[in-house]
């Protein structure tokens, strides 16, 4: 019965620990003006993205030759395009596949990016091979080695994650093996080695988890940048394929009829430079609360 | 021979550099039995943690970067020729460590109870609940109060002494038999520095370990240890038991350590004993003797030949040729003016 009692209080004790922990995280966001603007605007382009069906009254794809280019109005909130399409309904999807390419570029070089940076910077041979292949990699510019690859692999959302995500696995790689190449030579690594730690279990347990406050800053400027390499793609033709909505695409056929229908260009251009800026903002705030040496506001 | 529970026989360590090859442990031998505190003394850079990542082959071995000569018989194993999966199993089970930084031992992102716990349930079949018992219950053996609250706790919310108490309670969760302790002691204030000491020698007496104690403080080795090697360039140059060396030191090198302690009584303005001259590097290793430029008892012959280790007494060893002259010319007095302080 005792034993009972004492389990439940110390659940308790641990639980308002971590409640507590979780408490300082959020004031200190909030206390970073920059950070939680960056997060309004996420969460915004989150809801966007979630409720695209329930906001739109309009579906993006449907034609409409007789109602084309009009400008804003209580029916068509960002007016129609140049074949009567809604550019609101396009823009919101053409957020909704940015987020998701975005997002999942992110993830997945965050993954890849971990594995090649912390066995780079544990085994010294696999660090000269894996390090040169980045090297070569990042030696291109990035839009360009994208193109490329979607000029091989043909336009196709997939892979316009796989190019994007070939492209910044290296910036991940870097940081993780830097951030990793100092934890390493750490007393505790060293006193985990004499506790009889196995290599995997050392680089896995007690190496990565300190490498992940640089990651996620990293991942969210990523993020940041594969939706404008996203909607750049999109522009030039090599992105997602042209009657999708993608943010880039909207932009595209808005070019030719910028003079007519400034709205075309507007509200699609807004919408990238937006998310970017604030997912910059919240990485830029993040490094400030993650990092307790770059904390000046406390 | 084979009782000693660690025997190190003509261990030597040799490492890979730019410059090539540097021997940074010479030839030592030596052994530790149940129970007993060997104290390793000697200055920085003289191989006394080289010593023991050898023990526990923590030097980084692959490329050839770390080799190894001689042997490390554990329990009748030769620690240099098993493999790694083995030699992980004897880590933190049989032989554990403790690190000089205690702030820097322990992983910021873990709280001090899953360290302990990682340690137990790598070595041992126990359920999660289990181990934290064991956790809690090393900690409250470490004199730690209300270790039940304390091992949710980060290491950054705990003193010093608190973080090397958890470092010992995770180095001997497993109960090992041989506990070597990298100048465990160094980096705490003086109150926190005794506590500990007192602490690991209960821990001694209870678990019946051999420690291996390496230290470059006298004052230490006088309070706990049984028997001293003292370690000069990769070398031993005198192994004794504690009161023997602090009575009768037999090689220049140990005599001018004990004579650079600073003293509580005497004349107070005298300048504290130096040892002139440098540490001779290990790319550039004398001939002869290790000491004999900084040595003034030194002959020609000290410059030009190794000593090899003579014998005094079985249990008092000392590798300098003219230790008997010298303990002739002035040994009989050093002793006994000395034990009044050394032994404080």
């Amino acid at each position: 019965m005792e034993a009972a009692i004492e389990k439940t209080n110390k659940a308790q004790l641990q639980k308002e620990m971590k409640k507590q922990q979780r408490k300082l995280m959020l004031k200190r966001l909030l206390r970073s003006r920059m950070a939680l603007t960056g997060f309004i605007i996420l969460i915004v382009a989150t809801i966007i993205t979630f409720a695209a069906p329930l906001i739109t009254s309009h579906d993006p794809l449907q034609v409409d030759p007789v109602n084309r280019l009009q400008a804003p109005s209580a029916d068509h909130y960002f007016g129609t395009d140049d074949v009567g399409r809604d550019v609101f309904s396009r823009v919101v999807y053409g957020i909704q596949e940015s987020m998701f390419v975005g997002l999942a570029v992110a993830f997945v070089t965050a993954i890849l990016g971990i594995i090649f940076g912390l066995y780079s910077a544990y085994y010294n041979t696999l660090d000269h091979i894996i390090m040169r292949i980045n090297d070569g990699l990042m030696a291109f510019p990035s839009i360009l080695l994208a193109i490329a690859i979607m000029a091989a692999l043909g336009p196709k959302t997939v892979n316009v994650i796989i190019a994007l995500s070939v492209v910044y696995t290296p910036l991940i790689a870097r940081v993780v093996r830097s951030s990793a190449l100092v934890i390493k030579e750490q007393t505790y690594i060293e006193a985990m080695k004499s506790m009889g730690g196995s290599s995997n279990r050392i680089i896995w347990r007690h190496i990565a988890p300190n490498t992940l406050s640089p990651l996620l800053v990293q991942a969210t400027f990523v993020f940041a940048m594969a939706i404008i390499n996203e909607a750049m793609l999109s522009f030039l033709g090599a992105g997602i394929p042209a009657p999708e909505p993608s943010l880039g695409n909207i932009l595209y056929d808005g070019k030719n009829v910028i003079t007519k229908a400034w709205w075309m260009t507007l509200f699609p251009g807004l919408a990238v430079i937006l998310i970017t800026l604030g997912l910059n903002m919240f990485g830029d705030g993040m490094r400030d609360i993650l990092d307790p040496h770059s904390n000046k506001s406390n | 021979m084979s009782e000693h529970l660690l025997e190190v026989n003509q261990l030597k360590t040799h490492f890979k550099t730019e410059t090539g090859q540097v021997t940074a442990v010479d030839g030592i031998s030596f052994h530790i039995d149940e129970g007993e505190t060997l104290g390793v003394v000697g200055e920085s850079g003289c191989g006394k943690s080289v010593t023991s990542e050898s023990i526990l082959r923590l030097l980084n071995e692959r490329k050839g970067n770390t080799t190894y000569e001689g042997e490390i018989n554990y329990r009748g194993k030769d620690l240099l020729n098993v493999s790694m999966k083995e030699m992980r199993k004897i880590r933190g089970n049989e032989i554990s460590m403790i690190f000089q930084d205690a702030m820097s031992s322990l992983n910021p992102v873990y709280t001090v109870g899953n360290q302990i716990m990682e340690t137990i349930i790598l070595h041992q079949n126990l359920s999660k609940k289990e181990a934290e018992q064991k956790a809690i219950d090393m900690l409250a053996l470490t004199g730690i109060p209300s270790p039940e609250k304390r091992i949710h706790e980060y290491p950054h919310e705990l003193s010093g002494g608190m973080k090397q108490r958890v470092m010992i309670a995770q180095a001997l969760s497993c109960r090992p038999n041989l506990l070597i302790a990298d100048e465990p002691t160094t980096a705490l204030d003086v109150t926190i520095q005794s506590q500990i000491l007192d602490l690991m020698e209960d821990l001694k007496k209870e678990y019946d370990m051999g420690i291996m104690f390496i230290t470059h403080d006298l004052g230490v080795v006088a309070e706990i240890c049984t028997r001293v090697i003292v370690m000069y360039l990769g070398q031993i140059v005198e192994e004794a038991t504690v009161k023997d060396l602090f009575d009768q030191p037999l090689h220049p090198y140990t005599k001018g350590l004990i004579k650079s302690i600073p003293q509580l009584d005497g004349e107070r303005k005298k300048d504290l004993f130096v040892i002139k001259g440098k540490v001779p590097t290990l790319n550039d290793v004398p001939k002869g003797c290790r000491f004999a430029s900084r040595c003034s008892f030194s002959t020609d012959k000290c410059v030009e030949e190794e000593p090899p280790t003579f014998e005094h007494t079985p249990e008092h060893k000392v590798k300098c040729w003219h230790y008997k002259e010298i303990l002739e010319k002035e040994g009989a007095d050093f002793g006994k003016e000395r034990t009044t302080t050394a032994s404080h």
